[in-house]
Formats: structure tokens, C-alpha cells, sequence
């Protein structure tokens, strides 16, 4: 049954809008949609964001491995190379202070009413997206594949069980939350 | 139903329901939930009415195709769902130039917009260089324990919190 409505195709355009509105209904209440709490996280001043997505990670790491275990669910963990991810990550970090909103959270923003969103941020992330579309056959020769190490997780790179990195990890992202709830950030 | 007009929730409450939903989607649709796709799909189809169906013929454009996807509708839905929770707590607002902008800059708007577009232009290309943004490598890659999501979240952070310094601390007033 579930096998039938992943395959449906509109099933699934229907499912992706109903989860985006959920998740969209979420970062709002979360206040992770305004230019200031972002902007706040990134200056080390509030810590709205790091605990949005702390939790976010602990309850979906739980989560996912049990549905894999249950044999509910499969992994999809992205593959990653040093001149791909990191360096590619680094430039959105530059765009994330600049603009002040991530892919996401331009949505959620543009929701918001906030018009930097739609006129900077929205319109500038399709330029950008574009732009690496044009890029991209360049990028594949010179830069993608550098340093490449493919979509390994931290279980396989150490050779151990999932769970037996879920369960100190889940704790330890939990004590860090504590910390920084402590420390009245 | 006091919960729905509430101005904000606690963040943990968010995060964990963000966490949540994440696993319907990987039950519901077998994928992690990501955005910055959609962008590279939708540009690909703004391209398209310009220049024709060969857009669709380059390389990038034959992996992600310029269709409306399940991303595309996640990125549409994200923006009715915080407009309805904007909408429900009363904070929905048309507004240009944000508080902690203004404090630093000024309210002039043109200042602001440029800053927004030339961010939103290395958004759009690092989310696509990196294969993912916040949401798809942040969060989704991570509690995959994916460890090219937790270099991409380390790095996205990084040159963020790197350049609002540089922003607010050496320009800012």
C-alpha cells in the first residue's frame, strides 16, 4: 500500500504541499522566518535558531533510524566532496548573512509579508540556482568531484551499528541545549 | 485553539514537530525534506519560457528537470503555511527593510534590497554547489548522520556567522 502511494505522482505533489504547509505553519511559530531572529543567531545573540533545529535533528534522527529499523523507511544521505559541500556551503554561508534567510525560510518569509524576501531574496535565489545550472559543467570538471568521499555517514565511516551513534548523539545535542539554555542565550 | 493565534512557540516544541514531520516524509514519500532544488527547477522553468525547450537540454537540467516537483509544492506550501500562521497571530506585515537592518542602516529600502539580492544569488548558487541548503543537509542530512551534511551545516554557519560579523560589526553603525 505505501509502495502504491509513493508512486502516484499526484498523490505525492499533494503530500509535498500538505508537509510545506505544515513546515511552513512551523518555522513562522517558531520565529525562524523574520530577517532579526536569523540575523540574531548569526551575530551569536539568540539562539532561536540553533534550538529549532537542534531539536528538529534529535527527534528526526530518532525518529528516521527507527523507521528503518522497523523497515518502514531508507536513507537517502547525500553524497559530499570537499570542493562540492564545503566550498559550496561556504559560499551560501555568505549569501545566509547577506540575506538573512535560507532557501526555506525565504518561503516562509515571503509568507510573512516581508518583502526583501520576494523582491531580494527569492528573486536573487533563482538567479543563483540558474547560474550554477550554467556553471555546473564547468564546476563537474574543475571543482564537484575534489576531495570527493560520496555519501558515507558517520555509522559506516566508523564501522559501528546506527544506534549505537543515535543514542549518544541524540544525548549529546540534548546536553548542548541545556547548555545554551543555561548560559540564557 | 489559543495555540494557533499565539505569536510564537516554544522552539523546542517547533523543532521537534520539525523532526517529526520530517519522518512523514520519508514515510509518506521516501525523501528527506529539502527546498533548494525547487529553485534550481524553477529557474530552469523561467529560463524556459524565454529561450525555449533546449533549456531543459542542459546537463544540470537533465538531473533536475525544470517540472514542478514535490519540493516545488513543499517551497509553495511552506509559503501558505507560514502565511496562515502569520495571518492567525496577526504578524502578518508588508515590510521592506527589518528591524535589526534599520537599527544598523538605516529604513532606506534600495540599500536593503541589493544586500537581499546578492545574497539571495549566493544562496541560490551555494545551495546548489553544495547539493542542499539548511533544510536539506542542515537538518534532514544531519539526523541521517550524512557526514557530508554535517561539513555542509559546519560551513554554512560558519561563513554566515563570519559575514553578519563583517556586516554589522565593521560596516554597521
Amino acid at each position: 500500500m505505501l509502495k502504491g502511494f509513493r508512486a502516484s505522482k499526484q498523490v505525492q505533489l499533494a503530500v509535498g504541499l500538505l508537509i510545506g504547509l505544515a513546515f511552513g505553519f512551523l518555522l513562522q511559530k517558531g520565529g525562524v522566518t523574520s530577517y532579526d531572529v536569523i540575523l540574531g543567531q548569526l551575530l551569536l545573540q539568540d539562539f532561536t535558531v540553533v534550538k529549532v533545529m537542534l531539536s528538529a535533528v534529535i527527534v528526526g534522527m530518532v525518529g528516521v533510524h527507527m523507521l528503518v529499523t522497523l523497515g518502514l523507511a531508507e536513507m537517502h544521505p547525500k553524497a559530499g566532496s570537499l570542493g562540492g559541500t564545503a566550498v559550496g556551503a561556504l559560499i551560501f554561508g555568505v549569501g545566509f548573512g547577506l540575506l538573512g534567510y535560507c532557501p526555506g525560510t525565504i518561503a516562509g518569509a515571503v509568507g510573512n509579508g516581508s518583502l526583501d524576501a520576494l523582491f531580494g531574496g527569492l528573486t536573487g535565489a533563482l538567479i543563483g540556482a540558474g547560474l550554477f545550472a550554467s556553471l555546473y559543467p564547468a564546476l563537474e570538471r574543475k571543482a564537484l568531484h575534489r576531495g570527493d568521499f560520496g555519501d558515507v555517514t558517520l555509522p559506516r565511516l566508523l564501522k559501528v551499528r546506527p544506534w549505537l551513534l543515535v543514542a549518544p548523539m541524540a544525548a549529546a545535542l540534548g546536553l548542548l541545549l541545556v547548555v545554551v539554555e543555561r548560559a540564557g542565550l | 485553539m489559543e495555540w494557533l493565534t499565539m505569536k510564537q512557540w516554544s522552539p523546542y516544541v517547533v523543532g521537534a514537530a520539525i523532526g517529526l514531520l520530517n519522518c512523514v516524509a520519508f514515510l509518506l514519500s521516501d525523501r528527506p525534506i529539502g527546498c533548494s532544488a525547487a529553485y534550481a527547477r524553477t529557474s530552469g522553468m523561467i529560463e524556459r519560457l524565454f529561450r525555449g525547450a533546449k533549456v531543459a537540454l542542459k546537463p544540470y537540467y537533465r538531473q533536475f528537470a525544470p517540472v514542478v516537483e514535490w519540493e516545488g509544492m513543499l517551497v509553495l506550501g511552506i509559503i501558505l503555511g507560514a502565511f496562515l500562521s502569520a495571518k492567525l497571530s496577526g504578524q502578518f506585515r508588508l515590510a521592506l527593510v527589518p528591524h535589526r537592518w534599520a537599527e544598523a542602516f538605516g529604513v532606506a529600502p534600495w540599500g536593503r534590497l541589493m544586500a537581499a539580492l546578492a545574497g539571495g544569488i549566493f544562496i541560490g548558487l551555494g545551495a546548489r554547489w553544495a547539493g542542499g541548503c539548511t533544510s536539506g543537509h542542515g537538518i534532514s542530512g544531519t539526523m541521517q548522520l550524512a557526514v557530508s551534511s554535517w561539513i555542509a551545516a559546519a560551513c554554512f554557519f560558519a561563513g554566515g556567522i563570519a559575514t553578519a560579523m563583517v556586516i554589522f560589526r565593521a560596516l554597521g553603525a
